[in-house]
């Protein structure tokens, strides 16, 4: 029988897991006993439960998940508005893409000191996922426009089909392949770069202050649950995303 | 309605690919017959505003509503026959007459299968189906019975003779069995 391809086998998962284990214990050693340096798995489990239980924690959670997935939405938009702009007026392709290049180039903290500088932490993490993920979605969406059928546009000129109908049928069944790419890849980037600007300008009830506050009083077990909370949600939001996504393919038959 | 060429010339870099090109279509089919690889697709092209010529005038067709079999089907494959028809149509679209028009071109039941699936026979009617059924003061058929057999050829251009009425039809074809009982015009 053909064996699965998983991207993660269980058997590296728990040997990587042993190998935390270990590092764990053995740096307890050197601080009498005490797992002050690096939390355990079990510990870290453990207070990702006790966090849960907890009100602050889903409030936390919400506050972050709305601005990161907000700055990630309207990137999107952006995008979309602006890719289809570049495709017909060169001269928004030539103005944008020395834009694109520099946010592609410089690294997110300089965006975010940047940022904060001249905004409230509140919406800081907004700004830096919108702007991590516009560069991604926009080149994608520039190269799936690209590759709308001509033979199909030239027809449609012919027929004198309307653009509304234009975009449905030969439009959105070249671009959406293009979008999925371009979403699977800015929702990891956006949660990454938004809880690094969150740790930075320290917006209140943020799971980027929480990690910081965990970083401050040497909490391991409390950074590791919070990182792991970011991951989930960043792959679930990727998952649901990606399932919706892929609907609307098999509907518009790209 | 007349369509007047008149000394039509098109080159693709060194390559002269229409010289001194003159006729004149009128009502009803007018075969345009060359061997193959002689222009007769970069004709069409001019005629339906999608090539410009380097030089030479083309009369009775600006402002009007032109339909056209392509030289390669150009379906949305992933819609079926129906949806394909939508596309160009819209709100025009008429499934009864739509229905006797595929009928007749030898796809019945047909309409909401997808257009991915059908052979390459069908896919011609389909796309011919879709030019009958559109709007049109002039129908530009580019090889529209390629890979037709001969029933189905002749039902084919029954179709168009039929629809076409007295409104100008060019059917470009290397094929003499295409333009049987057409005006014919060699290029």
């Amino acid at each position: 029988m053909k064996r699965k391809n998983r991207p993660v086998r269980l058997w590296a998962a728990a040997f990587w897991l042993l190998v935390w284990q270990g590092a764990s214990m053995a740096l307890a050693g050197t601080t009498g006993g005490r797992m002050l340096l690096l939390a355990s798995p079990v510990q870290a489990l453990g207070r990702l439960l006790a966090l849960a239980g907890t009100g602050a924690f889903w409030q936390s959670v919400a506050f972050s998940s709305a601005r990161i997935l907000g700055g990630f939405f309207l990137a999107c938009a952006l995008a979309a508005v602006l890719s289809a702009l570049a495709c017909r007026l060169r001269w928004v392709r030539e103005l944008l893409s020395p834009l694109v290049a520099v946010v592609k180039a410089v690294p997110v903290v300089s965006f975010i000191i940047l940022a904060l500088i001249f905004l409230s932490s509140e919406n800081l993490s907004l700004l830096i996922s919108g702007l991590m993920v516009f560069p991604p979605v926009y080149l994608n969406l520039l190269e799936g426009i690209e590759h709308a059928d001509r033979q199909l546009l030239e027809m449609a000129r012919v027929f004198r089909v309307p653009l509304g109908r234009q975009l449905r049928g030969i439009y959105l069944p070249a671009v959406l392949p293009y979008f999925r790419s371009a979403v699977s890849l800015g929702l990891g980037l956006c949660w990454k770069s938004g809880a690094a600007a969150e740790v930075i300008g320290l917006p209140a009830g943020s799971v980027g202050e929480a990690l910081y506050t965990a970083k401050v009083y040497f909490q391991t077990g409390d950074l590791f649950a919070w990182t792991a909370v970011i991951v989930a949600v960043s792959v679930l939001s990727e998952k649901l995303l990606l399932r919706l996504l892929d609907a609307a393919v098999r509907k518009a038959g790209g | 309605m007349e369509i007047v060429v008149r000394h039509l010339c098109k080159s693709f870099g060194d390559k002269a690919v229409l010289r001194d090109v003159t006729f004149t279509a009128g009502r009803g089919i007018t075969a345009v017959m060359a061997p193959s690889g002689t222009g007769k697709t970069t004709l069409l092209r001019i005629l339906l505003g999608l090539e410009r010529a380097d030089s030479g005038t083309v009369e009775g067709l600006a402002g009007k509503q032109l339909s056209a079999v392509f030289q390669e089907d150009r379906l949305l494959e992933h819609l079926s026959a129906e949806g394909n028809l939508r596309f160009v149509l819209g709100r025009a679209y008429d499934p009864d007459a739509a229905r006797a028009l595929l009928a007749r071109l030898d796809l019945p039941d047909t309409g909401d299968q997808i257009v991915r699936e059908f052979s390459g026979g069908m896919r011609r009617r389909l796309a011919l189906a879709r030019a009958l059924l559109a709007p049109f003061d002039a129908l530009l058929l580019d090889e529209p019975f390629t890979g037709l057999d001969r029933e189905n050829r002749d039902r084919a251009l029954a179709a168009v003779r039929e629809t076409a009425g007295d409104r100008s039809v060019l059917l470009v074809t290397h094929d003499p069995d295409d333009a049987a009982g057409c005006r014919v015009v060699r290029l």
